[in-house]
């Protein structure tokens, strides 16, 4: 085999390195879609609410998962202060993963139910009126902007183009269900029955409209609440 | 203002006007421009986490919202430039071919890359994000820089092809491994689908466990690639320019070559250790990431030897110091990597400050130190300069940036390991002895003295715009130890 | 042996081909008769005509 021809011709220079780069990628990716079990079978794993769905969203937008992960790793240690460890199963539908990187604040993949909403409601609009230490940034901005949700359907109808199994009347009835989360009126009945454990009521304090503020303490509230693990049993092969 | 694409019949012994170095001036400019912007940013969300109420209570200044714009100024925009400047002047003279494409396809790119950067930037404070670090880019931004690294792409491989030079020189196999690789990494972790056409809105087709490791995957070669990559490709041209020697083992660097971007591409899962990524994976990344160490000590083995026999250029060429201590810091970073990537540390270092110090003794003493070497070494050719306007200045900006990383990253390194072990510390009753918001607390003084680091290294920046302004102007400082021109500066000269 | 048999064998002894590879790569750099050559090659940056300012 000549090297010359690698350092004498670009193109194929260009290929050997595309080559070369592509196949660690390969190796690591693929089998992560094929092999069955990276992603464990458990019970209670759903897609987002309307409203949690909007929260997140917003959780995103304000770049929290800069400071705080959503990934409990198998420690004792973590295991005391969070909760059980992080199931693969408990992100399958999350577009993009908010796993996180870096633990400004703590881990928050199971700090739903830990806090009551006016606590959230209170926490985010001024963190260190309640955590004086907190380094947080305020976001009182959440509390006095309205949710705009008249497009919370063509989300879930993107969300079910890349595989998250939104049902036609998930979809169909993505703004009541929103509102009725929010407002904690309307038929809650449907709702549950869609989103199982979803929390309803009225988060920031004010019934008479949805705000950001709603959306982002909802999504909080349901985070890492939906598998049961006193029924969750490991299986021995996985990890 | 551009200068006219010169016909092939002009040889390179006439390079004015051979040469298509109009657009390296322009980003030239930029990397100075956005490394300014890139670290007053860092230190501002530095300040604001030892102290919040900088965050002004405003949506748009908070840490969350800005940090991204630190990140990809520091990378992207500053990076990023000196990137793209120094291939298109290294292609151009190793090749001894003007620019594929001249001044228009030049520009495009220049012209490309910056409104990527615009978009990019004011899309994060007005909270339009991916949320994956170091992609943040919403969908029409990640395609608009498709379309620019395609031209990027076209021009240097154009001016390669139509070289005069039989051997492609090592510089440009590793800039080319960093424009492909980046391609591939950016396509495939930012495929997504847009809520609709006119919203900024767009749902990434990876869920889960998937979207981290194809996240980490590209993370962790943003790094390998754009920021090691490429920039080896400075130091392959930039130091044996300076130092006016050829490299220390041109063998030594085609094997570092192809071992550095066959390892690098696997390392992406020790991002991910005790994660619910599957154990298989995380070993793979391990192992590999540990095996990463060799040839990245071979490259900066190679990098420093070059001054072999030389060594006195160290103490009389600041420009030099620039160059090889920014090689240090790389075997530096290197070195730290792989025995992070080691499960055992990682279960400590992981999600702590130490990732950060680690990132940052990689970026301001590797990165933005070889940037900043091969623009003082440019700007005088660039703008046909005698010299620099000051050597001294150059020294000044050195040893301020030097203190500033070393501040930087002990702060880091203290404040990290220290809150790893406060959150697995037990009392002697078996209950964790503290509480998150007392190892928040004892972050404090070890963020204010990072501040001041980074603030350290910004007042070094800007000492440097100065001396560049005043060099493109034409000024010369009389120092009397740099009076005589470069090459004929004696060995014994005294600073 | 069919086709698919062949390369899950190949495919298994990836270790091995991965190090011949890289002794293939250090032989060809370090191959005394291309000594010369990278010498020269190593030479490049200086060979651009542009006179030292």
């Amino acid at each position: 085999m000549k090297h010359e021809l690698f350092e004498r011709n670009v193109i194929i220079l260009s290929v050997a390195v595309l080559i070369t780069v592509a196949i660690g990628g390969l190796v690591q990716l693929v089998p992560l879609f094929t092999m069955e079990q990276t992603i464990e079978q458990v019970e209670g794993v759903r897609p987002y609410s309307p409203l949690e769905l909007a929260g997140r969203n917003i959780y995103v937008r304000e770049g929290c998962y800069l400071c705080h992960s959503q990934m409990i790793r198998t420690f004792r240690d973590e295991d005391e202060r969070y909760g059980h460890y992080s199931l693969a199963a408990e992100s399958m539908y999350d577009h993009p993963f908010q796993w996180g990187s870096k633990r400004t604040g703590p881990d928050l993949a199971r700090v739903g139910g830990k806090y009551s909403n006016d606590w959230h409601a209170l926490h985010l609009q001024d963190p260190r009126a309640v955590v004086p230490e907190s380094v947080m940034p305020p976001y009182a901005h959440l509390a006095t902007t309205e949710l705009k949700f008249g497009d919370v359907a063509q989300h879930m109808q993107t969300l079910r183009t890349v595989g998250v199994p939104y049902t036609d009347a998930d979809i169909a009835e993505a703004k009541s269900d929103l509102k009725a989360q929010a407002v904690g009126d309307g038929d809650t009945a449907a709702l549950l029955e869609r989103y199982p454990k979803a929390v309803v009521g009225d988060f920031d304090g004010d019934p008479s409209r949805v705000t950001e503020m709603d959306a982002v303490i909802a999504y909080l509230q349901m985070l890492g609440t939906l598998v049961d693990f006193s029924q969750y049993k490991a299986e021995p092969s996985f990890r | 203002m551009s200068v006219a694409v010169a016909s092939s019949a002009v040889g390179p012994g006439n390079h004015a006007g051979f040469y298509e170095d109009e657009v390296i001036r322009k980003f030239v400019v930029a990397t100075m421009f956005w490394g300014v912007v890139g670290f007053l940013v860092g230190t501002y969300i530095a300040f604001e986490l030892a102290y919040p109420v900088l965050n002004l209570d405003l949506p748009w200044t908070t840490f969350g919202r800005l940090r991204p714009v630190h990140t990809s100024a520091v990378i992207f925009a500053f990076g990023g430039n000196a990137l793209l400047g120094t291939s298109f002047y290294v292609v151009q003279r190793t090749c001894r071919a003007p620019l594929f494409g001249g001044a228009a396809l030049g520009n495009f790119v220049f012209w490309g890359y910056q409104a990527f950067i615009v978009l990019a930037a004011s899309g994060y404070v007005l909270g339009i994000t991916q949320s994956k670090e170091y992609a943040e880019p919403e969908w029409y931004t990640d395609l608009w820089l498709t379309i620019v690294w395609v031209a990027y792409l076209v021009c240097f491989v154009g001016t390669v092809m139509r070289r005069r030079e039989p051997h492609i020189y090592v510089a440009n196999w590793f800039y080319l491994a960093f424009i492909i690789t980046i391609a591939m990494l950016h396509i495939v972790n930012n495929l997504a689908v847009p809520v609709s056409f006119f919203g900024t809105k767009s749902y990434i087709v990876w869920s889960g466990v998937q979207d981290a490791m194809t996240q980490w995957w590209y993370g962790h070669n943003a790094v390998g690639f754009f920021l090691t990559s490429g920039f080896l490709g400075i130091m392959y041209y930039f130091i044996p320019k300076q130092a006016e020697r050829p490299v220390y083992s041109y063998r030594l660097s085609i094997v570092h070559f192809w071992t550095l971007i066959f390892i690098y591409i696997w390392a992406g899962p020790h991002h991910l250790h005790y994660t619910a990524l599957p154990d298989w994976t995380q070993t793979l990344g391990m192992v590999f990431s540990i095996v990463l160490w060799m040839p990245s000590w071979g490259g900066m083995i190679n990098g420093v030897m070059t001054l072999s026999g030389a060594w006195d250029k160290l103490r009389t060429d600041p420009i030099l110091r620039f160059l090889v201590v920014s090689v240090a810091f790389y075997g530096m970073s290197t070195f730290e990597g792989p025995m992070m990537s080691i499960k055992a540390v990682n279960s400590l270092s992981h999600y702590t400050d130490w990732t950060i110090g680690h990132v940052h003794s990689g970026a301001l003493g590797w990165v933005a130190m070889i940037s900043f070497g091969a623009v003082y070494f440019l700007v005088p050719r660039l703008w046909n300069r005698q010299r620099l306007y000051s050597l001294r200045l150059v020294t000044y900006h050195f040893w301020i940036s030097t203190i500033g990383i070393v501040l930087y990253i002990t702060a880091m390194w203290i404040s990290g390991i220290m809150q790893g072990l406060m959150w697995r510390a037990y009392d002697s009753l078996g209950f964790l002895q503290y509480s998150f918001i007392e190892t928040v607390e004892a972050m404090h003084p070890y963020y204010v003295i990072r501040a001041l680091g980074g603030l350290f290294f910004l007042i070094g920046s800007l000492v440097m715009v100065y001396n560049l302004v005043r060099t493109v102007r034409g000024d010369l400082r009389r120092e009397a130890a740099f009076e005589r021109p470069r090459a004929a500066v004696a060995p014994n000269a005294a600073e | 042996m069919d086709l698919q048999a062949i390369w899950e064998t190949l495919a298994s002894l990836w270790v091995v081909w991965l190090i011949v590879l890289f002794a293939g790569i250090v032989f060809w750099a370090y191959r005394p008769k291309n000594k010369k050559r990278f010498e020269e090659d190593a030479r490049i940056p200086f060979q651009d005509d542009e006179g030292e300012r």
